[in-house]
């Protein structure tokens, strides 16, 4: 039977500059963290923040009963959101920023290539990509953006033509230019 | 002293009883008060239906009106409690059926109601009124069908948040062209289209209606048809709350709420596209109940419609509203009673809104009659808990929810021990409080020593030892209902604290450090307990009496154990030894 997890006191020195952000990104976080995202292959990060002790706990999504909603409301709001995200003339996915708080939702059928989505993400985040290059992808940046396809990988928005990358977008990732390096090298 | 009042007498004054509470110091004053009292008494509410016979409650009220029933635990409402439990209701209407001809009203919740009982109600009582089915199951619309047809003066028909079998709509025309006693009618749950034609007659012919909540299936165009045939409404639950956006569909819709003039309540708000929120401009300032918990409107819109009800006392609401929305809120409902803020996306683990503590800080600033609070959210610090608990002391029900299991304070990465003892302390009237994120033994102490009025208590992924659990049900003097999952109490602090589970009317533990042995001790040393074990995989082969049960439920009794046990329950008592050995035996070969 786990315990509750105790924490740590070397661990509140490091996170009393906790930021937000995914799972993988900051070890620290990882202490308290019991969400263990199942992507078929995950990147180096963050595999190695997650050892045998923290991943004990079961991922949240299948954690029985928890967060208390009621399965009657959960129907509703799964219904519904299965409409918006649905919607016929859109592709909405879900888009996020090391560091930010929050995640935004984007369209991406309303843009038409490359520059005007990466023109519109550094509108939306206050950031800076730069310009994608084949052989260099963002480097120099602070900033890259990167995406998961639908077989679970990470690429880097670039790679493939447009097109391709519309219908096999399934969520956008803001990554802090260091960290971007080696994506798409697999 | 010998009895100076004539019994009619006592009868009339009794009558002005209406608290459960009262009735039942009343019956304790004397043998002939008591007489007097269970011949008079009409309304009836059990808590749990296992508590209690039908047998002994006919035998001791003989002419009762209205009786309201609980089933399951409160935990089944998150699906802990496993399919096929129990909680059937048929047997309690037969019973109920033969004694009680002239019972005039129904309540029930989470309990298993299937067609037949549906049937024998709509059949068995001479002025039947009132059906209330608040997160109940196993019925159809075909059950519907029977009570439309057969209860001539049905006022009230409230199909709460039930899982009904949807058929078809056509149940409701089956209600008699000369059925105009309804007052209220909720069908919210429902998925069919019911006829609207009839839904429109009846609506009109009923002048008493003053709760009506339709399905998501009454498109908006049609709203304003029912409107103007009822503008005495009161209690308004919309169906789906979009249409294209058509100037002729938003000035008919303004002008039917302008017409409704006594309303006070909304809810409903599916699919809201928000261009037709203003619609209702004109009923703001009356409203005092809004459920939006379903409509998925975001700010500025959401924000900017609830700021028009500035006499708001009971709000629903997504995370959607935002801290700036609830800062709104703050700022211009100073009625508030009641706030219950629902997270839009649950399961993942990022946050897809700015909701966090502010949000309920401010509230609990600017709201002085704020008393009621059910908060989902994705971080909370002990800062915060200690303001709301400093602002509001006159709180009486908290939960808070905190999405991440075993979060910690995000600023301090401390436990939120001295948040939830703030709120203990300063609320000294508090009845219900539900708590989560990273809490060790010490707020059970705080909880122990100074939640005197706590009725109700829920915990998750909280403690470190027993001395948790010691601490409550050795401290909290009013505790009726505790309910635990995924705590590392055990047998320890049960066993110490046997004769207290008494007292209460229910215990739920899943996921615990509970042995089968305890629970054995357990049921054999407190016969007028239940002591149910649930476990859905079976007894354990060996050393079954140190396993840790999977689920276990206490509740005291005088019916003693029920028989309607599916396969995975145990009841633990005398006899259950025996009925173990012979079930691991059986295994054996």
């Amino acid at each position: 039977m786990e315990k509750g997890v105790a924490y740590d006191n070397d661990m509140n020195l490091k996170a009393t500059e906790l930021r937000l952000g995914l799972p993988g990104t900051d070890e620290s976080q990882k202490e308290y963290s019991s969400f263990v995202k199942s992507n078929k292959r995950s990147s180096e990060e963050m595999d190695s923040s997650c050892n045998e002790e923290e991943c004990a706990p079961a991922p949240k999504a299948l954690v029985v009963g928890w967060p208390p909603v009621r399965s009657y409301r959960k129907n509703v709001l799964q219904q519904q959101q299965k409409k918006s995200d649905s919607d016929v003339s859109g592709m909405y996915v879900k888009v996020s920023m090391d560091g930010a708080p929050y995640l935004r939702k984007i369209d991406i059928k309303v843009y038409k290539n490359y520059p005007d989505l990466l023109i519109a993400l550094e509108n939306m985040f206050k950031c800076s990509m730069g310009v994608y290059s084949e052989r260099e992808g963002y480097n120099g940046s602070e900033y890259a953006p990167t995406y998961e396809d639908k077989d679970g990988d990470w690429m880097l928005v670039g790679d493939v033509p447009w097109d391709m990358f519309v219908t096999s977008c399934k969520r956008l990732r803001i990554m802090k230019g260091s960290e971007a390096k080696g994506l798409g090298c697999q | 002293m010998a009895q100076s009042f004539p019994e009619d007498v006592l009868e009339h004054v009794f009558s002005f009883l209406n608290y459960d509470k009262d009735r039942n110091a009343v019956s304790l004053v004397c043998k002939s008060w008591y007489e007097i009292e269970r011949l008079c008494r009409r309304r009836i509410f059990i808590g749990n239906c296992y508590a209690v016979s039908s047998e002994i409650v006919i035998r001791r009220f003989p002419d009762v009106r209205a009786v309201e029933l609980k089933g399951k635990p409160h935990f089944a409402d998150f699906n802990l409690v496993p399919e096929g439990w129990g909680g059937y209701v048929y047997p309690w209407i037969v019973s109920l059926a033969r004694a009680y001809p002239w019972l005039e009203e129904i309540k029930l919740k989470r309990m298993v109601v299937t067609d037949e009982s549906l049937e024998l109600i709509s059949k068995s009582f001479k002025n039947y009124k009132v059906l209330v089915l608040l997160s109940c199951e196993g019925f159809t619309t075909d059950g519907l069908a029977s009570i439309a047809a057969n209860c001539r003066n049905l006022r009230e028909l409230d199909l709460g948040e039930s899982e009904v079998e949807d058929l078809s709509g056509h149940w409701l025309s089956h209600f008699p062209d000369n059925c105009t006693s309804l007052v209220s009618l909720n069908i919210s749950c429902l998925g069919s289209e019911v006829s609207f034609c009839a839904l429109e007659r009846l609506v009109a012919r009923c002048p008493n209606l003053k709760t009506l909540r339709l399905n998501r299936a009454v498109p908006l165009e049609k709203l304003p048809n029912l409107l103007c045939r009822a503008p005495q409404l009161v209690e308004l639950g919309t169906g789906a709350y979009s249409a294209e956006i058509q100037s002729d569909i938003f000035s008919n819709l303004a002008e039917a709420f302008l017409g409704c003039k006594q309303l006070k309540g909304l809810s409903g708000f599916w699919d809201v596209v928000p261009a037709y929120l203003p619609a209702m401009y004109s009923v703001c300032s009356r409203i005092t109940s809004l459920n939006l918990s379903y409509a998925t409107a975001q700010n500025p819109d959401l924000v900017h419609f609830v700021s028009q009800c500035s006499n708001l006392q009971r709000l629903w609401v997504l995370d959607y509203i935002e801290d700036t929305g609830l800062e709104a809120l703050a700022a211009s409902c100073k009625d508030l009673h009641e706030l219950r803020v629902f997270p839009s996306d649950p399961f993942d683990a990022e946050a897809n809104v700015s909701l966090t503590e502010q949000g309920l800080v401010a509230v609990s600033e600017g709201c002085p009659k704020l008393q009621s609070v059910l908060y989902f959210c994705r971080q909370m610090s002990n800062a915060a808990l200690v303001a709301i608990a400093r602002n509001r002391p006159n709180m009486i029900r908290f939960r808070l929810c905190i999405i991440e299991p075993r979060a910690p304070d995000y600023l301090t990465l401390e436990p939120l021990d001295t948040g939830f003892g703030a709120i203990v302390e300063n609320c000294k009237e508090l009845r219900r409080l539900s708590m989560s994120g990273l809490l060790t033994d010490r707020v059970f102490e705080y909880i122990g020593t100074h939640a005197k009025k706590l009725e109700m208590l829920s915990i998750a992924f909280a403690g470190d030892s027993d001395s948790g659990l010691h601490h409550v049900l050795s401290g909290c003097e009013s505790l009726r209902k505790l309910e635990i999952r995924d705590c590392p109490f055990g047998d320890k602090a049960l066993l110490a604290n046997a004769t207290k589970l008494e007292t209460m009317r229910s215990l739920w533990m899943s996921s615990c450090s509970v042995s089968f042995g305890a629970c054995k001790l357990l049921g054999q040393k407190m016969p007028r307990l239940n002591v149910e074990v649930i476990n859905e995989r079976g007894l354990p082969d060996s050393r079954p009496e140190s396993c840790p049960v999977e689920k276990l439920y206490v509740y005291r009794t005088i019916a003693g154990p029920r028989v309607d046990m599916p396969g995975f329950v145990w009841t633990m008592d005398e006899h259950v030894s025996s009925r173990l050995s012979r079930v691991t035996e059986r295994r054996g070969d």
